[in-house]
């Protein structure tokens, strides 16, 4: 436990250290304001929520946690300290879930920045106060989906960009494979259990659960396991491939 | 205690380590001697446990630690090749996690930072950005690292690599000092080094063990080991004059330095002085020759790649 928490506290101050940190918040801050009030029409529907703001995260996520993820492990192997942190006296383990838990805090503080929003659409009306707080948890929790896919991804490769691509590419299937156009492509031929898992992957569709304020004990499982499968891919592609 | 059983490391077909068993004791310094490309870095790779072998196994201080990777670690302090380091750290900064790392107790970590940034002279830098340090400094942090916790063996892949004269004179030393009652293993190329701070070779190519010895063991196999060279006014008549002595054996002249190869009789250097006061002849320098490291590492490794 200390192993974890001694990395992440690393990891974090690594962030603070470069820009890395400071532009990552700002664009994030800039193109959710903009997705919400000229995309998401956050004046001119007139209601009390947050949905404008919410409903373009995991678009916005698609692009923004792979760039903070490809760094993770690809990083590490191209400037060598991977042979130095892994031979601390630490397992794999703690490694792969602190570095994690440092970059899905990172993005905890961006999302928490954006109170500015909430603070403005309490002082417009009374909004649902329970389903904005429902909908920030969702929101995390499918940056951390996306996240542990990232830093996945990160750990196959020494090169930024090849992790930042296939990271976008793994994510956009995750993203999309509840909707029509993938759906229509195993429609009719597909057995309806097949359809019903396809489906059931889709980030969006429990992202949209949580965000109607139900937290069903599912959608909760849901990400879990999904962060738990991919970080797990994690450890075992490094311990496969800790060399090259 | 260090045991070494048949360790491999294939990749494909290459065979980047065949089949190495060694054991070191405390108290050894041990070279690992060999053209780049030798294995002398994935050896030291699989003794940290960074690298699985693909057969055999070590034991550090009995644990097994291809079994138990992290329990071996404790004891190891490890310098990666080329030193890495985070390099938006601090000096500091970096010194500190490592020292949590290695499980230093909490109360004692601002201490041991602090005693390992003295001993290293990084005082001046602490607070400096590790990848705005000049190469001396970065290696010097490495090894910072290394040592951070005290530990009983020190694996040092090519700690003095990029450093200047004084520095790696700084270095040496250190290591000397640290080297009473501990495991020190350091691999380089450079022979000198070896010379200068190891009590123990092994010469390593294509990932096998040639020569285990000690360096003065190694220096003694050269063939210059005892022979005699001087420089001398007209070297072609004093050879021919010398050969005549039953103690030389093959007479060498090169670049005007005559060098005289010892037969099995003793007593090569007293009958060369005695033969010059007798004959006067104008010599400028005379020595004896203890051996050249080179010369043996070079027909170690060569008769290795000519089989």
């Amino acid at each position: 436990m200390n192993g974890t928490i001694n990395i992440m506290k690393r990891e974090l101050t690594g962030y603070f250290a470069t820009p890395v940190a400071y532009v990552f918040l700002i664009i994030f801050l800039v193109m959710t304001g903009i997705f919400a009030f000229y995309l998401g029409n956050f004046y001119e529907r007139g209601f009390a929520d947050l949905d404008p703001f919410f409903r373009f995260h995991p678009w916005l996520y698609l692009f923004l946690v792979p760039a903070i993820s490809m760094r993770l492990w690809a990083e590490e192997r191209r400037s060598g300290t991977i042979e130095l942190l892994l031979t601390l006296p630490l397992t794999i383990h703690q490694a792969v879930l602190g570095k994690f838990l440092a970059a899905w805090l990172f993005i905890g503080l961006a999302l928490v920045l954006t109170l500015p929003m909430w603070i403005t659409v309490n002082y417009l009306g009374s909004p649902d106060n329970g389903v904005i707080l429902a909908a920030y948890l969702g929101s995390w929790l499918m940056a951390g989906g996306f996240l542990a896919i990232g830093s996945c991804m990160s750990a196959l490769t020494r090169n930024q960009v090849v992790a930042f691509v296939l990271s976008i590419v793994v994510c956009f299937m995750f993203l999309l494979s509840g909707l029509p156009m993938v759906m229509n492509l195993f429609n009719g031929w597909a057995p309806q259990i097949v359809l019903d898992g396809i489906a059931s992957l889709s980030f969006l569709q429990h992202f949209a659960d949580i965000t109607k304020g139900v937290i069903d004990l599912r959608d909760l499982v849901y990400f879990a396991l999904v962060i738990g499968f991919w970080l797990l891919a994690n450890v075992l592609i490094l311990e496969v491939k800790k060399a090259d | 205690m260090i045991e070494a059983k048949s360790l491999c490391k294939s990749y494909g077909i290459f065979k980047a380590v065949d089949d190495l068993s060694f054991t070191v004791q405390a108290g050894q310094v041990l070279g690992f001697l060999g053209p780049n490309g030798a294995g002398k870095s994935t050896t030291m790779k699989m003794l940290t446990g960074f690298l699985t072998p693909t057969s055999g196994t070590a034991l550090i201080n009995g644990i097994d630690v291809v079994e138990n990777p992290v329990a071996a670690r404790k004891n190891i302090g490890y310098l990666p090749e080329g030193a890495p380091s985070y390099g938006e750290m601090t000096v500091q900064q970096f010194l500190i996690f490592v020292a949590r790392a290695r499980l230093i107790d909490a109360r004692s970590v601002p201490d041991s930072v602090e005693k390992v940034i003295k001993k290293l002279n990084l005082t001046k830098v602490k607070h400096q950005a590790i990848e705005t340090l000049s190469k001396g400094f970065k290696r010097r942090v490495g090894l910072a690292q290394a040592i951070i916790h005290d530990p009983q063996i020190l694996i040092l892949d090519e700690p003095t690599d990029g450093l200047d004269p004084n520095q790696k004179r700084e270095v040496r030393g250190l290591i000397r000092a640290m080297a009473k009652d501990k495991i020190i293993i350091i691999s380089t190329h450079i022979l000198e080094e070896v010379a200068a701070v190891c009590n123990r070779v092994m010469i390593i190519a294509n990932g096998r063990l040639l020569a285990d010895d000690s360096p003065q063991g190694l220096i003694a196999r050269s063939r210059y080991h005892n022979a005699v060279s001087l420089v001398v006014e007209k070297p072609e008549k004093v050879a021919s004059a010398l050969s005549e002595l039953p103690q030389v054996g093959k007479v060498e002249i090169r670049e005007g330095e005559l060098t005289l190869f010892p037969t099995g009789e003793k007593g090569l250097l007293e009958a060369v002085t005695a033969a010059v006061s007798a004959n006067q002849w104008q010599v400028s320098a005379l020595r004896l020759e203890a051996g050249r490291l080179d010369e043996v590492f070079h027909s170690i490794t060569r008769a290795e790649a000519s089989t």
